[in-house]
């Protein structure tokens, strides 16, 4: 499904990601983690397309095809998702005017017809009701006012409604108390299926007890240093990420 | 410049650099202004001695005053003896839409436009198949029962004369600024509205509804009249672009709100903005104020995303007690339109209240401003002011500027006023990229809820198509 090989990206001339390699397969779920600095939201800007990074060199294929010239709006026609770490306001655009365009824009570009009103209200009544969200979240303004919970959920809510073939997950679970976590954890359990994959990028573990993964990767110095599966992330949260520094000098 | 942009350019400009001359027949007056042209006018249109002596009268005015120089806007000065001020000649008339500009066509349909709204936008002549005359005709029956007049300002001088001398320049004078005073000397046509003593009217009020009466003029004048505990809904303009060939545009709307009446008027001005060079392009110099009686309310609300340049603030003039004013605008300038745009709030009765939300977008080079005067005079004890004026900015080039003005002459009047200035964050647009808008979509949809106070104060339909407006007169900012 997704490829990365061998991705080197700078911004302002200052190397970020040094040889990534990555694949990942229909039905995975990867975690990313990693000291701060680490290159990890460098790595889901890169993947979504921000223009921000220049790509010295290597490949992001998507089904085989290579995206590296896709703006971002077609990534996401792709199936591509990015659950923002910081979402930002756009005040006096509701929530459900937003996904309503944004799953629209995304249905013109397959070629699909734009969904109603009513089927539209239907389908996000549903997955409300799964990350236990109030009616009263879709009139408000995109992201104005809203907690760090609020955000991360509403993140989570976009995605149920895009049905994005690969998410990544960027620092989800950080500004979420403990009930919010599990509420977004079974969200996106309940989302998982052999037709999608995810990509989470964490700082700690406790967002993999309630999201098991099926690899964990250690990011430092823009290079993936270490994969395993769960027992790693157990593993991190235990003795931290000196030890891998220390392997790694 | 892209063929469109010629094409209009062609239209807006060539008759004023060559006036009507090489066309002249005897319905078409010579370039230039002088006391023998008022009175050509006044005589051609029928008109009773009392209105051909204001026209002079205001004339006269004119003469002895100076176009004005203080608003933020720079252009050459028209010259107001190469300008035709009555013509009769008919434009050229198109026999289908295929022998429209298809740039043109391809806007009508990004708006949404119906194929007879269409034609009849852009000259096509049309038949007898359209719907819109049998609902004008229903319309028309449905006024008349309410005792409702709503005609052509020509209509209203030979058939309603004491309500038109009555009211006439009462609320804006013939002295009251340059402009306002050559289109009393020289206004060709414009709508009237009378609306009687505790009537609603049914329906919101529109020019499109008078159809062949429809094409709006150089030198319009408006004057609509709310009796006692009436309420009125008016719109003007509309989202689709005009072309027009007439490069200066000096308006005049009165408005009398009589007690406890309300008036909602609501504008879409598109007149052609000039190409992206800076070339070409309406001159739009408007006067619209209106009065309001005790416990009256009149609410303006504009989007101006049009003209080269605009000059325009529509005001209220709080005289009777506990009356309420309100001023929701948008305005849009993109490549190099200047517009200086705003209100004034004047409270002269006691508990009198008024909101002002002025929001302006520019783009490319332009320059934005807005201008307004909330003045509160001795006798306005309790009144109320809120003004929220906001800029955004879209790329390094152009400008926003406010300009507010403030008298208070009464201790017990309260006013707040909140001001700020924001740019389109890329944060945004990659965030909207992200979920699948392309930047054009991304753009539009947050000017749009930028926008949002003003545009949820206009009728739904229009409100609809003035977003699509937005959208379309930002074309080509990003990137």
């Amino acid at each position: 499904m997704l490829e990365i090989v061998n991705l080197h990206a700078s911004i302002d001339n200052k190397v970020i990601l040094n040889g990534i390699n990555l694949k990942i397969n229909l039905g995975e779920v990867h975690a990313i983690m990693g000291p701060n600095g680490s290159g990890k939201s460098t790595l889901s800007n890169v993947i979504a397309g921000h223009d921000g990074y220049d790509i010295i060199s290597g490949d992001i294929l998507f089904d085989g095809e290579s995206v590296l010239d896709f703006s971002p709006e077609k990534r996401a026609h792709l199936g591509l998702f990015l659950s923002f770490q910081y979402p930002v306001e756009i005040p006096g655009i509701t929530v459900s005017n937003f996904i309503r365009t944004a799953l629209n824009e995304i249905r013109k570009a397959k070629g699909e017809e734009p969904l109603g009103a009513s089927p539209m209200l239907k389908m996000m009544r549903e997955k409300m009701g799964v990350l236990e969200m109030d009616k009263g979240f879709l009139s408000r303004s995109l992201n104005e006012g809203f907690s760090g919970g609020e955000k991360k959920r509403n993140e989570i809510f976009q995605m149920a409604m895009l049905e994005p073939k690969m998410a990544i997950l960027d620092e989800t679970d950080s500004g979420l108390d403990i009930d919010a976590l599990r509420i977004v954890a079974n969200g996106v359990n309940s989302l998982r299926s052999n037709r999608n994959t995810f990509i989470i990028i964490t700082h700690y573990q406790r967002l993999l007890d309630y999201i098991v993964p099926d690899f964990v990767h250690v990011l430092f110095n823009g290079k993936i240093v270490k994969s395993g599966d769960k027992e790693l992330a157990i593993e991190l949260e235990k003795r931290g990420y000196d030890w891998i520094k220390k392997e790694q000098e | 410049m892209s063929d469109n942009d010629k094409i209009i350019d062609e239209v807006t400009s060539s008759d004023y650099k060559y006036g009507f001359s090489t066309q002249l027949d005897s319905d078409t007056l010579k370039p230039g202004l002088s006391e023998d042209v008022i009175k050509q006018i006044s005589l051609k249109k029928n008109e009773p001695q009392w209105m051909t002596d204001w026209r002079l009268d205001a004339y006269q005015i004119w003469k002895e005053m100076d176009e004005p120089e203080w608003a933020n806007v720079n252009y050459s000065k028209p010259d107001f003896q190469k300008i035709s001020y009555y013509s009769a000649v008919k434009k050229k008339q198109i026999d289908s839409l295929d022998e429209v500009d298809p740039e043109l066509l391809k806007t009508f349909e990004k708006l949404g436009i119906s194929l007879d709204e269409q034609k009849r936008l852009s000259g096509v002549a049309m038949d007898i198949v359209i719907d819109s005359v049998s609902v004008a005709t229903t319309f028309k029956k449905t006024l008349k029962e309410k005792g409702i007049i709503f005609c052509s300002m020509s209509e209203a001088i030979q058939e309603y004369p004491e309500l038109v001398k009555k009211y006439l320049g009462t609320v804006v004078p013939k002295s009251d600024n340059y402009y306002a005073a050559l289109n009393s000397a020289v206004f060709t046509d414009g709508s009237f509205c009378y609306i009687p003593k505790d009537v609603r009217c049914p329906m919101e009020l529109s020019t499109y509804f008078r159809i062949n009466e429809a094409g709006t003029g150089q030198f319009e004048r408006t004057l609509l009249i709310a009796d006692q505990g009436s309420y009125v809904s008016y719109l003007e303009g509309c989202t689709a672009p005009q072309r027009d060939e007439n490069q200066l545009h000096a308006a005049v709307v009165e408005l009398v709100a009589m007690d406890d009446s309300e008036i909602k008027y609501s504008t879409v001005q598109n007149w052609f903005p000039g190409d992206s060079t800076g070339k070409g392009g309406v001159f739009n110099f408007v006067t619209k104020r209106g009065v309001c009686e005790e416990r009256a309310k009149i609410s303006w609300t504009q989007v101006e995303t049009g003209s080269a340049v605009t000059w325009k603030y529509p005001s209220c003039i709080l005289k009777g007690d506990n009356s309420i004013g309100e001023f929701y605008s948008v305005a849009l300038t993109n490549n190099f339109q200047q517009a200086d745009t705003g209100t004034k709030m004047l409270h002269l009765g006691r508990n009198t209240k008024s909101t002002i939300i002025s929001k302006g977008i520019s783009a490319g080079h332009s320059h934005n401003s807005y201008r307004g005067l909330v003045r509160m005079g001795p006798r306005a004890k309790n009144a109320r002011n809120f003004s929220q004026c906001d800029s955004l900015l879209m790329g390094d080039k152009c400008g926003a500027h406010t300009f507010p003005y403030i008298e208070v002459k009464n201790p017990t009047a309260k006013m707040e006023h909140e001001a700020t200035t924001s740019k389109i964050g890329e944060d945004q647009i990659f965030y909207c990229q992200q979920r699948g808008l392309s930047p054009e979509a991304a753009i539009a949809l947050i000017v749009n809820g930028y926008c949002k106070d003003v545009l949820n104060q206009l009728p739904m339909e229009f409100a609809v198509e003035a977003q699509k407006l937005l959208a379309i007169s930002l074309e080509g900012s990003v990137g």
